[in-house]
């Protein structure tokens, strides 16, 4: 026991790899939220009046809304007040293509080990890097576009291609939807703009890379990925944030549409600043991601695996809209010292012969809090609809909880919905085979963990399921209690 | 909710509660008036608007007074085969003429006993209801088993339900076992007349060290019956507490049933069956509270829904962080026979320890497509099939209930509502 206390010390002492922050000029909103505040960012970014009147209209029922209290999380009040909402590196003119982008910016995801560089980076990934506030440099857009591909941040998509995100913006979680989404569809600064034409096949993976370097800063991003029928895309997200003391708000929305036949794959590998050993500091990512499955025999797959933040509350859904069509929820949520961690599905079943399939894997270590919340709801009309659920629980060590809240709603005689969770420690024996094996406990630790995590790693892109294993290894190898 | 949100309609029955028990009452209408009738968005209350269905059947919000209750009515409502004690309630009264003296237990009216801790069991700032009744029953029962009391016979508690004017019945049991004692009960409700009221019902469990006690209950009313209980129990070291609902009629049924496993060794059952018709809507609220290491629980529910019935299941396992050894097992199974029935389930673990071993399953479904065939293959007509199929769906739990004469009983209840006797 006093071993595995020691490692286990000896880890979470480990400094948080990407808690660097650099000095740089910033373009920065002042401290704040009003409505004046929205006009500057709009005006900042140069955007149409219909896109002002939207969030306008979205700042006034935020204003009208509560902060929401059922998660099973507890921080103090967020001051909204005290942050500001824009915060942009200064460049000296706007880039046009990949050299002209500032080289120090460059450097600072060189040192993320994110090239921008599109001759360094490895074939088939194209980025979208976006630091604070928007977007410094999107790689390979030329390839893409040659496809019809539009693949750029999101304030080049309101310019550019106004009609498409007038279209698709607020489709899927309307800006009504809940107190955050409401939040970042007033103030929401930049993001990725994703659009695959029909019949399109997106040769490489698409990526985000979120950094918030600035502090009391508030990072609102959006992202609305459009897949039209017959098109496929893989897109992955990853993030990191500087290690202060002060607690800093991530409030995101994603937005997916998949027409017919159409399939889009959503991968996070979220690695937040989580706060110190003693719980100080961290970021708060209250996020709302929702992809609606439009079309017949579309599929949508959200894959996550989260390691970092001080609070996440977070529920990747999917609406079952086209008939035949499939959503799937892959989740391994790890969390350790006070972190805590309320996240999970929902998938609401509306066309016929709708399928989902959510495996929630989640790992709590020290004194950390980690709960599974999803719905799987079937309404009348969804005949023979299918669902399977399966949320397992790890605990290692004695003052940390693993909580389940799973809601099943069922309208319609012919659905099948299953429902399993376990919550187990890692088994003595288990230990014990390993060892008599000579296999020490710390790598027995790491071996049963990322076997027991196998089944969502499996379904990640190759380079990020490497940098997921590690992380995995990271946080909680040798933390047995 | 107009009139309930404009002013409490149980506000004048608090007022003209009786005096005895003051302390608890005191505390009680506090817990009460701090947490209201639940409304809508209440999450505990989520899909059973109680409030709703008060504010459209309940026109006189006071105790309804107990009536006469003959002989022959009495043995007219025993189920056959049964054969052991009777004790008699009228609206929610406690009735000790046409109660059975039972050898070697103590049974009297509760308002005799004005040292209890009333609501130290069922506490009154864990639900509306609970407190409510705390707050404003007239009178209700006091059964105390002593030390190694072997009762074999099983004790039925018979509740004979009439209430004329929308009116209002708060039966409140308190049931104490001592050490090592062992006994059985039946519960069971009688609706006479013809008008809705509205049951609220409190039982309260006190078991000692290697107390083996079981509650059966029955819901057979087939009145449109609107009754919302609380039943909450602690369970000491070496003890084992099973309970099993049968659930077959109700307009708005919520049950909230409570474990709380307070020693070591100590064991926690709850099986039911929802087996609804109709227009029915029955609530199963569990609670399962894990305090100590060592202890185990297990929970299996099941639900076959008709027409437009509704069944919820909400089933929390709560195991806290000293409570390590803990295993807790759940399972909810449903099936739908009608595109108009609604579930609504919730497994909920909640778990604060790490040495522990914990699941839940919980299924919706049909009946296997493929065993219906089997059998109409071998010359059995569709309707009977099914009946045959959803029999052994339902006889899991049945098989749970160890007093044989309930059991049957029970057994031909279902086998009549599945349509076919075999």
């Amino acid at each position: 026991m006093s071993k595995d206390n020691t490692i286990l010390e000896e880890l979470t002492s480990k400094e948080y790899e990407h808690g660097w922050s650099v000095n740089y000029e910033a373009d920065e909103a002042p401290l704040g939220l009003n409505e004046g505040i929205i006009q500057w960012i709009s005006a900042k970014k140069e955007e149409p009046k219909w896109l002002l009147e939207w969030r306008l209209k979205a700042f006034r029922t935020w204003l009208t809304m509560t902060e929401p209290k059922w998660a099973n999380v507890h921080y103090p009040k967020i001051d909204l007040q005290a942050l500001r909402y824009y915060s942009a590196p200064k460049q000296k003119k706007s880039a046009k293509n990949l050299d002209e982008v500032d080289p120090e910016l460059i450097a600072i995801y060189e040192r993320l080990g994110i090239s921008l560089n599109e001759q360094k980076r490895l074939e088939g990934i194209a980025v979208d890097a976006v630091l604070d506030s928007v977007s410094v440099a999107t790689t390979f857009r030329g390839t893409l576009s040659k496809l019809g591909i539009v693949f750029c941040s999101f304030s080049e998509a309101v310019k550019e291609h106004p009609e498409l995100v007038k279209k698709y913006l607020g489709s899927v979680v309307p800006m009504t939807d809940n107190y955050y989404a409401a939040l970042n569809s007033a103030v929401f600064s930049d993001g990725s703009f994703c659009y695959i034409p029909k019949g399109v096949r997106c040769p490489m993976e698409l990526s985000t890379y979120f950094r918030i370097n600035a502090a009391n800063t508030g990072q609102f991003e959006r992202t609305l990925i459009v897949a039209e029928d017959e098109s496929y895309v893989s897109y992955l997200e990853g993030c990191t944030a500087p290690q202060r003391d002060e607690n800093q708000l991530h409030a995101a929305v994603v937005e997916i549409y998949a027409g017919a036949h159409a399939e889009v794959k959503y991968s996070t590998v979220q690695n937040w600043f989580p706060g110190d050993k003693n719980g100080k500091g961290g970021i708060y990512n209250f996020v709302t991601k929702r992809g609606i499955c439009a079309g017949d025999y579309s599929k949508i797959s959200w894959t996550q695996v989260e390691t970092g933040s001080a609070v996440t509350w977070k529920y990747p859904s999917c609406i079952l809209k086209g008939d035949h069509s499939i959503g799937e929820f892959y989740s391994v949520a790890v969390t350790n010292n006070y972190q805590q961690a309320d996240t999970g599905t929902k998938m609401i079943h509306i066309g016929k012969n709708t399928k989902s399939r959510i495996v929630s894997k989640g790992i709590s270590a020290g004194k950390s809090q980690n709960s599974y919340r999803g719905q799987v709801q079937v309404m009348k009309r969804a005949d023979n609809a299918r669902n399977f659920s399966q949320c397992d629980s790890l605990l290692m060590g004695n003052r940390c909880g693993a909580h389940t809240f799973p809601y099943i709603d069922i309208n319609n005689t012919s659905a099948k919905v299953e429902h399993e969770a376990t919550t187990s420690k890692i088994g003595e024996d288990q230990i014990f085979y390993c060892n008599q094996r000579g296999i020490a406990t710390e790598d027995a630790v790491a071996l049963i963990v990322n076997g027991y995590a196998k089944e969502v790693l499996n379904q990640l892109p190759m380079e990020f399921a490497v940098e997921a294993q590690k992380l995995l290894a990271l946080t909680l190898e040798g933390s047995v209690g | 909710m107009s009139t309930l949100t404009k002013q409490d309609p149980f506000s004048r029955l608090l007022e003209s509660a009786p005096t005895n028990f003051t302390a608890a009452r005191i505390l009680a209408k506090e817990c009460y008036l701090a947490q209201g009738i639940p409304l809508a968005k209440a999450e505990e209350y989520k899909f059973t608007n109680v409030g709703k269905k008060l504010e459209q059947n309940i026109t006189n919000f006071f105790n309804a007074d107990s009536f006469e209750v003959s002989e022959e009515l009495i043995k007219s409502s025993i189920f056959e085969g049964f054969k052991g004690d009777v004790l008699v309630f009228s609206n929610g009264k406690f009735l000790p003429a046409h109660s059975a003296k039972i050898k070697g237990i103590e049974v009297s009216v509760l308002s005799e006993k004005s040292d209890l801790a009333l609501g130290s069991i069922a506490k009154p700032e864990k639900d509306p209801f609970a407190a409510l009744n705390q707050a404003s029953f007239e009178n209700g029962i006091f059964i105390s088993i002593p030390k190694k009391a072997q009762i074999l016979k099983p004790i039925l508690l018979l509740f004979f339900n009439q209430a004329n004017e929308g009116q209002v019945i708060q039966p409140r049991v308190w049931i104490e076992a001592g050490d090592f004692a062992e006994v059985t009960f039946i519960e069971q409700s009688v609706s006479l007349g013809e008008t809705a009221y509205f049951v609220n019902k409190v039982v309260e469990l006190k078991g000692g060290i290697n107390t083996q006690l079981h509650y059966y209950r029955l819901q057979n009313e087939g009145k449109p019956v609107l009754e919302v209980s609380n039943i909450e129990s602690d369970i000491q070291k070496d003890a084992r507490f099973t309970s099993v609902t049968i659930s077959l009629s109700g307009d708005l049924v919520r049950n909230n049933l409570s474990f709380n496993l307070l020693g070591s060794n100590s064991e926690g059952n709850m099986y039911g069956i929802y087996l609804l018709n109709g227009k029915s809507h029955v609530d199963n609220h569990t609670n399962v509270d894990h305090t100590i290491p060592h202890a185990e629980s297990h929970e299996l529910y099941k639900g076959i829904l008709a027409d437009q019935s509704r069944g919820v299941f909400n089933g929390k396992i709560f195991v806290r962080q000293d409570a390590q050894k803990t295993n807790a097992f759940q399972q909810n199974n449903n099936i739908l026979l009608s595109d108009d029935a609604i579930i609504n389930t919730k497994p909920q673990l909640e778990i604060w320890a790490d040495d522990v071993k914990c699941s839940h399953g919980c299924t919706v479904g049909q009946l296997d497509e493929e065993a219906l065939f089997y059998l109409q293959a071998r010359g059995i007509d569709k309707m009977q099939a099914k009946g045959l199929l959803l029999y052994a769906f339902a006889g899991e739990v049945l098989e749970k209930i160890q007093e044989e004469s309930f059991r049957t009983y029970c057994d031909t209840l279902i086998q009549e509502r599945l349509g076919s006797k075999f």
